[in-house]
């Protein structure tokens, strides 16, 4: 007997190497032709808290995590309660435990999981430099069917440079685990949780293992950018961490600003002077952003801004996923502030969003803002390498010498070519001010409606092309009629579900914005033909994602609603239930 | 057709009106920003640099107008927030040279933090800090440079009671690489400033007094207590500051330079291209 989907928990307190086990365990299954997903889950302590590592691996791709976990491995149950709501098991669920670290916990035993001992402790003393998490490892790798020796390379690859002892240790430590595995008397241990993988190898070198925040960051990359500015906030921080080093080496750089006031006007100074440039930050650093971001929308200067979602209001729950950011990215700018905004789908939709995002700024000649959240931002995926080919754009308009040069001339497009500082005979002042078509400030209604009507042209009048939105049939019996309405890192649940509803004959559509400002209404309900019933699913506790669509879009069909705050994210599993006991057909 | 036998013209040297926009400013008669602006035209025509490779920024108030009055490339941005415009322009275009001005208010309150970061920084900026010690534009307002018991605003009947900023102290305390102080009723000297603020290699604060006609009519009386500072300038920095701390805060001149390299975005590492930074994502 084998499987081709296996959900794996692996806690421990902070410094136990849950963390590096499980990042190990899931290129490990990546070496071996598998997919997986793989999330962290961290304590509010700076060290020394509890962490976990939640794993998924499969032998497609998946993006999201499972409904419930088959196994638990707990390196010690320091505080492991805290991420009970987390980790649900079931009946079916192997607990894996050190007897060494004490009892279970009675919520564990109460899950009715099988619990089994894992002498962790007493193997890694047997073992001079003998590491618990490495037993783990090794008893993980061997319980899904993963190889000894691919083990062996890459504990080598992972700690050379740590030094021939530490490698042999952990490898001595990792072959332990999985001998115990091997070797239980038990025949269910070497069968019930073996993933089939196909060890496909020839695709292997088209997968990438990648995070949402490196994502985002190679994606503003690719759509030429060349500058950032920001403050460190969590969840962002690590795509800043990634950006620095790789926008010094492509001749950019990124500056450490003193707040987020200034990391905003930062990147409106580089890109008036003519560098595609960007920020990230969440939701307190965006509310700080968004007097900039009016700044760069009226001044018409190009610039990214990358929201990584996370509980709130306020300081609320940094470590953790929601998607209630929604409303400030669409309607937190004073005055009439048009402006893009888009949402990320998965992980390798990161990358084109984010690029897609910064060549329509850089077009548009307005602020673009990516949301992603902590769910995509710091999981990492083993995904196929994005593949995409987006709209053609022409990029940044620019001005060449003239006499009769005006930064906001009144063009059909409403896009005015946009003169880079240096260039003679184009000299002009960009305006917070509203300003005539010179640059020249303005106080006249009819300058402010032609202004107005200029910058909301040049976006509401731009062809998006497909890109707006994911839309995908999962056929059944027969043709949907009903459609699952979502946006960013919700949809892989979402897609999961769809996929489950239509093996069962219950067909089903997907459709996943990724535009969300400017509104494509008509696009919509193009999408929406033979549709007639609509569940919007997000994760908003005020439900943002709805009012947005009640705002913007007109519907011919009832329309229901699935929300709930962070930071339990949605699984398959209760999406299709709730369709099942709530929907009619 | 001239003969090939005549010499060649030299182009005439820039003059300070070539700098100047032909927009009219917006300040009061007798205001000091119009002689702030005479004294960067006059330094930016001293210096015969290409009205293209300038940039003048500024954030809100009377002063940070003043963007626009020039013809360089400009940037009129939100109240406060010049300095941060300006490093990430100088950032991303170190070959450009580039200005920040404004007032007190819009430097020292609301933007008070860009200021700091900005000194700390020392990137090579020329900050044009104009103070006449009121909020013009919102009609009349204290601001940080204000004295405690100044009672002609609304807003503060009794005075603020707040001890004001010193803001050559700050900018020497922020670590600003060079501080000097200058006068609008002596826009020559001023200009002379700007041209050294200008070709300092680093973060260069010139904090001028520019007097307000209107809020603050009683400053037009600075011409008769505004004199040179009667020592040179410094590199030590404790001396500097002892010396604006024990100033009435009218003495103008060059304060302090330090020539310390002006900071710039680290670009050290080596050049990569895009295909070798995804390939560290293949498995």
């Amino acid at each position: 007997m084998s499987r081709s989907d296996c959900s794996i928990a692996l806690t421990g307190s902070g410094g136990a190497g849950a963390i590096t086990a499980g990042e190990l365990l899931l290129r490990l299954a990546g070496r071996q032709g598998g997919y997986g997903l793989m999330r962290r889950s961290f304590g509010p302590q700076i060290r020394g808290g509890e962490a976990a590592a939640l794993l998924r691996f499969a032998t497609a791709p998946v993006g999201c995590m499972n409904d419930v976990y088959d196994v638990f491995l707990a390196l010690d149950w320091r505080n492991a309660e805290r991420f009970g709501d987390e980790i649900p098991l079931g009946a079916k669920s192997l607990v894996l435990h050190d007897p060494a670290a004490g009892p279970v916990p009675e919520a564990i035993v109460a899950s009715g999981a099988r619990l089994l001992e894992l002498p962790l402790k007493a193997l890694a003393g047997d073992l001079e430099g003998g590491r618990p998490n490495m037993i783990a490892l090794g008893a993980l790798a061997a319980l899904i069917g993963l190889e000894r020796a691919s083990g062996k390379t890459l504990i080598e690859a992972r700690f050379v440079a740590k030094g021939s002892a530490i490698v042999e240790a952990s490898t001595a430590a990792f072959n332990a685990g999985f001998t115990v595995i091997e070797t239980a008397e038990d025949p269910e241990l070497a069968t019930a949780w073996r993933i089939a993988w196909d060890g496909d190898a020839a695709g292997i070198d088209e997968r990438w293992s990648l995070t949402g925040n490196e994502g985002c960051g190679l994606g503003a990359l690719r759509g030429g950018v060349r500058f950032a500015a920001a403050y460190p906030i969590t969840p962002a921080s690590d795509m800043l961490e990634w950006l620095a080093p790789r926008l010094e080496q492509l001749g950019g750089c990124l500056l450490q600003a003193e707040d987020e006031l200034a990391s905003i006007n930062m990147v409106t100074g580089a890109s008036f002077g003519g560098v595609p440039a960007m920020t990230a930050t969440s939701g307190p650093g965006l509310s700080l952003m968004l007097e900039g971001m009016g700044l760069a929308v009226a001044s018409e200067t190009p610039a990214l801004v990358v929201n990584v979602m996370r509980g709130g209001p306020s300081t609320g729950i940094p470590t953790k996923s929601e998607q209630a950011d929604l409303d400030q990215a669409l309607h937190g700018l004073h005055g009439d502030a048009p402006h893009l905004v888009l949402g990320a789908l998965d992980h390798a939709d990161c990358v084109l969003t984010t690029e897609w995002a910064t060549r329509l700024a850089e077009q548009l000649q307005t602020v673009a803002v990516v949301l992603s959240d902590q769910n995509l931002a710091q999981s990492r995926v083993l995904t196929a390498a994005p593949d995409y080919t987006l709209p053609a754009l022409e990029g940044r308009v620019e001005a060449t010498a003239s006499d009769a040069y005006e930064r906001y001339a009144l063009t059909e497009s409403g896009v005015s070519p946009m003169a880079r500082p240096g260039t003679p005979g184009c000299m002009y002042t960009a305006d917070g001010l509203e300003h005539a078509a010179s640059g020249q400030p303005s106080t006249a209604a009819a300058v402010h409606a032609a202004q107005l009507d200029k910058r909301e042209r040049k976006i509401t009048d731009h062809d998006y092309g497909d890109f707006w939105a994911e839309i995908r049939n999962y056929p059944g019996d027969g043709a949907p009629t009903l459609a699952l309405l979502t946006w960013g890192s919700t949809t892989g649940a979402v897609r999961e579900a769809a996929e489950r509803l239509a093996a069962k004959g219950r067909a089903v559509r997907v459709i996943a914005l990724r535009l969300l400002a400017p509104a494509r209404p008509a696009a919509l309900a193009g999408a929406l033909a033979g549709i007639d019933e609509v569940l919007v699913i997000e994760q908003s506790h005020s439900r943002q994602f709805h009012r947005y669509l009640r705002a913007h879009y007109d519907f011919d069909q009832p329309l229901d609603v699935l929300a709930r705050p962070g930071p339990i994210l949605f699984t398959p599993g209760e999406i299709v239930t709730h369709i099942e006991q709530e929907t009619r057909s | 057709m001239s003969s090939v036998s005549e010499p060649l013209q030299a182009p005439a040297p820039p003059q300070p009106k070539d700098y100047k926009s032909a927009l009219k400013p917006i300040w009061c008669p007798g205001c000091g920003d119009f002689a702030v602006l005479n004294a960067i035209t006059k330094a930016l025509a001293h210096q015969a640099l290409p009205a293209e490779d300038v940039a003048l920024i500024t954030g809100i108030g009377c002063s940070s107008r003043i963007a626009a009055y020039a013809s360089v490339y400009g940037f009129h941005g939100v109240h406060g927030r010049a300095l941060a415009l300006a490093a990430g322009l100088k950032a991303a275009r170190p070959d450009l040279a580039v200005l920040v001005a404004g007032g007190d208010g819009d430097g020292l309150s609301i933007g008070g933090n860009h200021f700091l970061h900005a000194c700390r920084r020392n990137q090579d900026l020329t900050y044009i800090l104009m103070d006449n010690q009121v909020y013009g534009m919102t009609k009349g307002q204290a601001s940080p440079t204000t004295a405690a018991d100044w009672t002609d605003s609304k807003l503060t009947p009794h005075g603020t009671g707040i001890t004001p900023f010193q803001p050559t102290s700050l900018a020497l305390a922020a670590g600003a690489s060079f501080v000097a102080r200058g006068f609008s009723g002596d826009p020559n000297g001023l200009a002379h400033l700007l041209v050294e603020a200008m070709q300092h290699p680093g973060f260069a604060v010139v904090h001028v007094l520019s007097p307000c006609p209107t809020y603050r009519p009683e400053q037009m009386d600075w011409k008769k207590v505004v004199g040179p500072f009667d020592v040179e300038e410094t590199s030590d920095p404790m001396e500097a500051m002892h010396r604006v701390q024990a100033d009435d805060g009218m003495s103008t001149g060059f304060i302090y330079r330090d020539r310390r390299p002006a900071w710039q975005p680290a670009s050290q590492a080596e050049r990569s291209d895009l295909p070798a930074i995804e390939a560290e994502f293949s498995l």
